[in-house]
């Protein structure tokens, strides 16, 4: 594969993306949508002003940040489907520790309760990652069903303990102090800190997968582990580890979205980001190279699609529809490519 | 006794759609495919049924959108897993999400409205008979429906030559082609099939047990659930649908419990079969482990218990099979 030209694998993605398309005009037909009206509303959504660059900002960086950490275990050739678990365990990690701090705090106490978010996405992801190794139990389960779990402590949190005075509803917590919001940058709605955090994931991925032992050793125990329990290389705790890296990256995230966005507690506090950066790595097939650009075009879509019930009235369920496709679409042409390859070497 | 009875008509009511969805399941993993977009083909199924029911005034169609849709997406699933060689789990995986959104994304305009349901069925006679036609007597459709596709697919699957060319592509994919099976093909059926009963589970659920559309539904996790009871009844019908059954009644108890425990709000309950998920798999899968062996070998009550109820995936679940590759 690696010593086809350039031109060829650019003229296949092409041909994914033209299918994508195709599909998807398809799929929406029934509503009755405007194909090209739709897509101007989509870019014009999310790009026409800087303020909503900077929402677009907003988004790609807990997608990064969980996109970058779905790497680790996979790496090991493992589905941390939990992610999206670990987003909301690390929201809620986050309000815990500044449940004390209800009128302020400094930047000391915004760095102990993005700690405690990591911590918090790790210990999750560390369930999953002892269920899988010590229980047996296939990773997707024991992920998806701590996921529901996570938002099943959530809601008791938010109708239950942490309801605000009062009124418990839907809309969460106390907000906190504005003294604990993370900077913005300029006027717009991202932070310098959530940004500096995505950067920093990705090179801390990049460092840990391709220039240490401990993610050759990673990859070896993906690869073949048996071979790996005989040559010593520890593949239980290296699973472990690797999951607790990802947990603690989508923890972060979790922590960026109580900080930097909503500021407080929701029930939908991961915004599912956590099922969006899976679908995202799948894209990327892995390759750290593509994540922050895929990352970057799904939170367009995401904010885009913010627009569509206003001024066309259908659902915002549409990006997600797209970004499906997408990957739908990707694996289709790359089964067309394996299936044409076979049947050349057939003849 | 009457309030005995009308507890075990109304697991046999929620547990209808996940009969259907395991028994669907059951039979796509029995052949071999592991079809994981479950989820989100139930709630696409449950749109599809839904919308049709109330555009052509027929729930019947309904169900029959639904089963469609679902065969649909496990044929997408078919393709490009069995004859693209692509991960069956990674394709499933986006189903599910794509499946999900889509749902979300068609059904926007039927959200909330009303709509045609299955109603009820009434067995003449069967409502005089005592405690059972409470049980029995008016029941939904869908409950009968899923009773008899049980009893179908064990037949189906054990004493009919389709059921045992499905059993040995799904054992030994190479062995069956040798015998003259064409693997692939009998996989993609089953896979259709097999989708067509998760769709009617989306149906039962949209046009009888939570009837009507919305964001949220209703059903959403559902598909998950039924993912696990099938690896937790052992890939058998009869004990899937046991399965299907327990944790209907643990859904029906939890509305009991939530009278009894009025302190803990109500969407905490419905987050509760997620745990239980985890733990029954858990416990399945300790039970293949050599040290558990050994202790349930050493007890004969455990050992008598332990043999009814082994456990073994099929021998070629999730794996690919190339003819052109050579026997």
């Amino acid at each position: 594969m690696n010593r086809e030209s350039l031109l060829t694998q650019t003229g296949w993605l092409i041909l994914a993306l033209l299918l994508a398309l195709a599909l998807t005009v398809i799929v929406a037909l029934p509503t009755g949508a405007p194909p090209f009206e739709t897509i101007y509303v989509l870019f014009q959504g999310s790009l026409s002003s800087w303020s909503k660059v900077g929402r677009v900002l907003a988004g790609w960086v807990p997608l990064t940040l969980c996109s970058a950490g779905l790497l680790i275990p996979f790496t090991a050739r493992l589905w941390n489907i939990g992610v999206e678990g670990q987003v909301i365990m690390g929201a809620i990690f986050c309000t815990a520790a500044l449940r004390p701090f209800d009128d302020g705090g400094s930047a000391g106490v915004i760095a102990l309760a993005l700690a405690a978010s990591a911590a918090g996405g790790a210990f999750w992801a560390l369930l999953a990652g002892l269920l899988r190794v010590f229980g047996r139990v296939h990773e997707i389960f024991s992920g998806l069903g701590l996921n529901f779990v996570a938002l099943g402590v959530t809601l008791w949190l938010i109708f239950g303990p942490w309801k605000r005075p009062g009124v418990a509803s839907m809309s969460g917590t106390e907000p906190l102090d504005i003294s604990l919001w993370l900077p913005r940058l300029a006027n717009m709605s991202v932070s310098w800190v959530g940004l500096a955090l995505a950067v920093a994931a990705l090179a801390l991925v990049y460092i840990l997968l391709h220039r240490t032992k401990w993610g050759l050793k990673l990859r070896a125990v993906g690869e073949n582990p048996k071979a790996a329990t005989l040559f010593s290389l520890g593949p239980r705790r290296r699973l472990l580890q690797a999951f607790m890296f990802c947990g603690g990256l989508a923890g972060l995230a979790g922590a960026v979205q109580v900080l930097g966005v909503y500021h407080r507690l929701l029930p939908n506090i991961s915004s599912g980001y956590g099922y969006t950066a899976l679908l995202v790595s799948m894209m990327a097939s892995f390759r750290l190279s593509l994540v922050p650009f895929i990352c970057l075009f799904f939170a367009i879509l995401n904010v885009g699609s913010i627009q569509l019930p206003l001024q066309l009235g259908l659902d915002s369920s549409l990006s997600g529809v797209i970004q499906g496709i997408m990957v739908l679409s990707l694996f289709i042409v790359q089964g067309l490519r394996l299936w044409l390859k076979q049947r050349k070497e057939a003849d | 006794m009457d309030t005995f009875a009308l507890t075990i008509a109304a697991i046999l009511m929620a547990g209808a759609p996940l009969v259907l969805a395991t028994l669907g399941e059951t039979l796509t993993e029995k052949a071999g495919i592991v079809n994981l977009s479950l989820d989100g083909s139930i709630l696409l199924a449950a749109m599809a049924a839904f919308a049709c029911s109330a555009i052509f005034d027929s729930p019947w169609l309904g169900m029959l959108a639904g089963a469609a849709v679902g065969a649909a997406i496990a044929g997408v699933l078919g393709v490009i897993g069995i004859y693209l060689g692509q991960s069956q789990l990674a394709v499933g995986f986006i189903l599910t999400l794509l499946s999900r959104d889509l749902a979300y994304f068609l059904g926007h305009n039927f959200s909330r409205q009303p709509g045609p349901d299955l109603g009820l069925w009434t067995i003449p006679g069967m409502g005089d008979v005592p405690f059972v036609g409470l049980i029995f007597g008016a029941r939904s459709p869908v409950v009968y429906m899923s009773l008899m596709a049980i009893v179908f697919c064990w037949w189906w699957m054990f004493r009919t030559e389709g059921g045992m060319r499905l059993r040995a592509v799904g054992e030994s994919p190479r062995a069956a082609f040798g015998r003259g099976i064409r693997v692939r093909l009998v996989r993609l059926y089953y896979c259709l099939a097999g989708g067509a009963l998760v769709g009617l589970a989306g149906g039962a659920y949209s046009l009888a047990v939570k009837p009507g559309w919305g964001r949220p539904q209703g059903c959403e996790g559902a598909g998950w659930i039924a993912l696990a009871i099938v690896i937790f009844g052992g890939w058998h019908p009869v004990r899937t649908a046991l399965g299907a059954f327990f944790f209907a009644a643990l859904q029906v108890s939890g509305i009991h419990l939530q009278e009894i425990f009025p302190s803990i709000p109500a969407p905490v309950f419905q987050v509760a079969p997620f745990p239980m998920m985890i733990l029954t798999l858990l416990a399945v899968n300790m039970g293949r482990m050599g040290w558990i062996q050994d202790i349930i070998r050493r007890h004969p009550f455990l050992k008598s218990l332990s043999k009814g109820w082994s456990i073994e995936a099929p021998a070629a679940l999730g794996q690919d099979f190339n003819p052109k590759k050579g026997l």
